[in-house]
């Protein structure tokens, strides 16, 4: 089994995903150069985090129309679990392969720190290794995360258990002052409607060795790998 | 145009008058900023080799060994005036320049910091140049993944119309990577790579002589450079994918008097010669001269030097990252500098002439007058106020407005995070690198020797709280206009404390870069002088690493080090407008010993909590302990002499606080060194009291104190 770690010009967690899934959760895992076209003999995909194109346009936006896309909405179909973290994220909902968009954060700046998450829903190949309302410690860096959906879109997001994780505080409750970038409802990661492509905003790479403050955010890897061989 | 005396000597040496292509050429490259004509000489002074300094001074950057095959490479550069007239872009291509240094040694660019110094945040003008300052550093940086890891944000009047914007940049590499700026073969060829070549930042280095610009309409234009971090993060990977094929001979970023400084010094450096083609230079708009072309200082671009069959493998590596590149000329065995364009040669210089010509002078230089240190200020009869004033004032508050808009986490090496004393990023097999940088202005302007040595003193204890030995440093001198005898003494003198205190704690000095003519016409201002160094050493286990926050409820806090009566240079002071009384602190003959002690009690093993003792005194840095328990403190017995005033706000040196549950241990490895037992950690306040006080502040007292920096800049 192996997957495929998407790097476009400007991605710069790719590396970190790269040592986490090799060295942390010990499960094959390459660099795939956005120029490439054929994801096939990949079982699972991350596109991680970054500046793709410098985040010129809008965030995602260019990385989000290449050809690498098409292959990775072909995994998506097929059943493979697609993770996009941060810049992945935005990649993911510009592609249309998750609902809503991430707007500028509301204090309309970079914001790199700790953040408390709920784990909203353990069904998912990203989550099963969490239990249900546990409340994790994964970090953030961005500027814009500021998760916006229409009424209609969230209410349906809702009902179906599509938010995978909240900010909250330690205590695991929802409130204004925990939330980092004005997202709605808090909201910190989502899944497709097939609960088999996740975007999230914090970086569970960055919280996968105790030495660097948390090893929440390993779980999420070791999910899918346990998805993947379970298929 | 160039100074008449160069001019002078420029024609007898080649025997007729350069031309203007020539002129614009040594104008830039013997400029004060590339050729050091007025520090060479005091640069000298400073020890550079040592066991660990693989390259010294005088290339890209430095290169220091690690161990296990690891070596760092490492550099700091000013970009100071562009950040003035530009804030966003000229900080933000100061990031880039200094990361171009690092990748063009063959080493991965892991770490920045960033001493940074402004105006006081009560005009909108200083608030705008602060808040776009720190945001140009966090667009470029974050940008390409590389985290700032720390810093130091200080404020005072003399640096409102001229910010210093320094940064520090630390890369990775296995050690036979490694490539210099050293040409190394007669007819190898030279490709450029990475952005067009534009007319922005023209003359950077110097100042573009108007009479060849006017044609070229190069004065509607900015002199000031634009930074593109896409391209940059690009540049990164493809330099560091082609070094990896070992194609490359030498390398040299575009930085200062770009293509001619660059080139230039990749001949001299490798004693051959150059022929350019400047019509090869893939140009970003037409119409430019050889002039321009030369010495454009567009960002994001390296040199190659490539054997002739390799050139093709080069240029497709650049093409798979969508860079530009061409082969623009080759070395040559005659030692002459030659420029073609259009079939015709328009310049033809002796190399070493336009690399080494320069002639270096010490100016003049002048003690000021002996100053009235003035009368000491009664006690406060509000201590408890006092310290929270200290707290909030800004050069002491928390900077956590700025750092957390870098992304200071990116490459997952961050075990100790900004905030702290010294950052500490893990590299391999449980080793560490720790970092930490800065000055203290308050200190060299009362005494710029004591203040250049107690700021190496100061940045080693931020290492020594870690376990961490200082290996090596590099230093970014900020000084006003050495023409005037007064400034030179100041910058001499900084520079002979530091390479004093460098010696005393056995630190090569291993680069670095001046910048002079702080001054603002504007406020009739020079900057206070501003000698700040990068600092990096090794911690052998990252997981014994203490925090800095009291922890360990019972622990003892021990104070290490002696307290003087050394208020000058103090924010105690400098908050109550006394910035100019007293004496700066004066670092004493056992400061390497103290140092060296805490470094090995903070490696056995013993140690909870440590914090440096600096800025702000020792109520600081109790303060600065004090996040989720607080301690019960009593300093009666630190010194017998003092007010309370002198114990709590004193910034004498070679001072750190140690939390302990082993208090019996670490006080017997202590041995001569002096301390004192002043409390317990535990309770929900941080209460201090002495001989004659009695004082007690809460965790939101000082949290409240703490934050006025990030209040302000939200609300």
């Amino acid at each position: 089994m192996t997957i495929a770690i998407i790097q476009f010009g400007g991605s710069n967690c790719d590396l970190d995903v790269l040592h986490v899934l090799k060295d942390v959760v010990g499960v094959d895992a390459e660099l795939v150069w956005y120029k490439e076209h054929d994801l096939d003999r990949f079982e699972g995909a991350v596109i991680p985090g970054g500046f793709s194109y410098g985040d010129y346009l809008r965030a995602g936006a260019i990385a989000s129309r290449t050809p690498i896309m098409d292959s990775v909405k072909k995994m998506a179909d097929e059943g493979k679990p697609v993770m996009g973290i941060c810049n992945g994220f935005q990649i993911l909902t510009e592609s249309g392969l998750l609902n809503g968009a991430l707007a500028t954060n509301m204090y309309p700046k970079f914001r790199c720190e700790g953040t408390y998450l709920r784990v909203e829903t353990t069904d998912s190949p990203f989550t099963s290794a969490f239990k249900e309302g546990e409340v994790i410690r994964v970090p953030i860096a961005h500027m814009e995360g500021n998760f916006y959906a229409d009424e209609k879109t969230l209410s349906n997001m809702e009902d179906e258990k599509l938010v995978a994780f909240r900010y909250v505080d330690k205590d695991g409750h929802v409130t204004d002052e925990v939330n980092p970038n004005g997202s709605q409802e808090n909201i910190a990661g989502i899944l497709n409607g097939k609960r088999n492509v996740m975007g999230l905003m914090p970086h569970p790479e960055r919280a996968s060795e105790s030495i660097l403050g948390s090893d929440d955010g390993v779980r999420m890897f070791q999910s899918m790998v346990e998805y993947i061989n379970n298929r | 145009m160039l100074p008449e005396n160069d001019l002078k000597i420029i024609t007898e040496e080649m025997g007729r008058e350069p031309n203007l292509v020539e002129q614009g050429c040594f104008l830039n490259l013997w400029s004060e900023h590339c050729s050091y004509r007025s520090s060479a000489p005091l640069l000298k002074t400073f020890t550079t080799v040592g066991d660990r300094v693989i390259i010294g001074p005088g290339d890209d950057a430095a290169i220091i060994r690690f161990g296990d095959g690891w070596v760092l490479a490492i550099g700091m550069e000013s970009h100071n005036h562009p950040s003035y007239v530009d804030p966003y872009n000229g900080s933000a291509t100061g990031v880039g320049g200094i990361v171009r240094d690092i990748i063009s040694m063959g080493a991965r660019p892991i770490a920045l910091m960033d001493p940074l110094y402004f105006g006081p945040l009560d005009t909108p003008k200083n608030l705008y140049l602060f808040e776009h300052i720190v945001e140009g550093i966090a667009g470029y940086g974050n940008c390409i993944g590389v985290p700032v890891v720390g810093g130091e944000a200080y404020f005072d009047e003399t640096y409102s119309g001229n910010p210093l914007v320094n940064v520090v940049c630390v890369g990775l590499a296995r050690e036979e990577n490694i490539v210099t700026a050293c040409a190394q073969k007669a007819g190898s060829k030279l490709v450029l790579v990475g952005s067009t070549t534009g007319r922005d930042g023209l003359g950077g280095a110097s100042f573009a002589s108007r009479d060849l610009s006017e044609a070229a309409e190069a004065e509607d234009r900015p002199s000031i450079q634009i930074g593109d971090p896409f391209t940059e993060k690009l540049l990164i990977e493809a330099t560091l994918e082609t070094i990896g094929t070992g194609h490359v001979l030498s390398c040299r970023d575009l930085g200062a008097a770009g293509l001619a400084g660059a080139s230039s010094e990749m001949a001299s450096k490798g004693d051959l010669g150059m022929r350019l083609i400047a019509d090869k230079v893939i140009l970003r708009e037409s119409g430019m001269t050889p002039y321009e072309i030369m010495i454009s200082e567009s960002q994001e671009r390296i040199l190659f030097e490539v054997a002739p069959e390799n050139v093709d493998e080069v240029l497709d590596i650049a093409k798979k990252y969508d860079l530009h590149a061409s082969m623009i000329g080759e070395l040559t065995e005659r030692l002459y500098y030659t420029v073609e364009f259009e079939g015709e040669v328009v310049a033809d210089m002796p190399v070493k002439l336009l690399t080494e010509g320069a002639p270096t002078f010490e100016r003049p230089s002048t003690a000021p007058q002996e100053r009235d240190i003035g009368d000491k200020p009664e006690l406060p009869a509000d201590l408890k106020q006092a310290v929270l004033d200290i707290l909030s004032s800004h050069n002491i508050a928390s900077k956590d407005w700025i750092y957390r808009q870098y992304d200071h986490e990116v490459q997952i090496r961050t075990v100790d995070k900004p905030g702290s004393d010294a950052a500490v990023l893990r590299i391999a097999d449980g080793k560490g690198l720790a970092m930490s940088c800065g000055c203290n202005p308050g200190h060299t302007l009362l005494d710029p020797y004591e203040g250049g040595k107690g700021t190496l003193v100061e940045n080693s204890m931020n290492l020594a709280v870690k376990g961490a030995q200082g290996i090596a440093l590099v230093d970014c001198l900020n000084f006003g206009n050495p023409e005037r005898p007064d400034i030179y003494w100041q910058f001499k003198q900084a520079i002979l404390g530091l390479g004093d205190a460098a010696r005393d704690l056995s630190i090569p000095v291993v680069g670095g870069n001046v910048s002079l003519y702080n001054e603002s016409g504007e406020y009739g201002t020079a900057i206070v002088p501003t000698p700040s160094i990068g600092l990096i050493g090794i911690t052998d286990d990252i997981e014994t690493v203490p925090g800095s926050f009291f922890a360990g409820e019972g622990s003892s806090v021990i104070l290490v080090g002696s307290t003087f009566d050394e208020l000058g240079g103090s924010e105690y002071y400098n908050i109550k407008g006394l910035r100019s009384n007293g004496r700066a602190p004066k670092v004493r003959e056992d400061a390497p010993n103290i140092v060296d002690s805490i470094i090995n009690i903070i490696r056995s093993g013993n140690v909870v909590a440590a914090h440096d003792v600096s800025a702000g005194g020792l109520a600081a840095a109790l303060a600065e302990m004090c996040n989720e328990i607080g301690a019960n403190i009593d300093i009666s017995d630190v010194s017998e002499d003092l007010r309370p005033d002198d114990v709590l706000f004193s910034e004498s040196h070679a001072r750190a606080i140690l939390v302990t549950s082993e208090k019996d241990k670490v006080v017997e490895m202590l041995g001569d060194i002096p301390y004192s037992v002043i409390g317990n950690v535990g309770g929900e306040d941080l209460h201090i009291k002495g001989r004659e006080f009695d004082i007690s502040l809460s965790m939101k007292e000082i949290a409240e104190a703490r934050s006025s920096l990030t209040k302000l800049m939200m609300e």
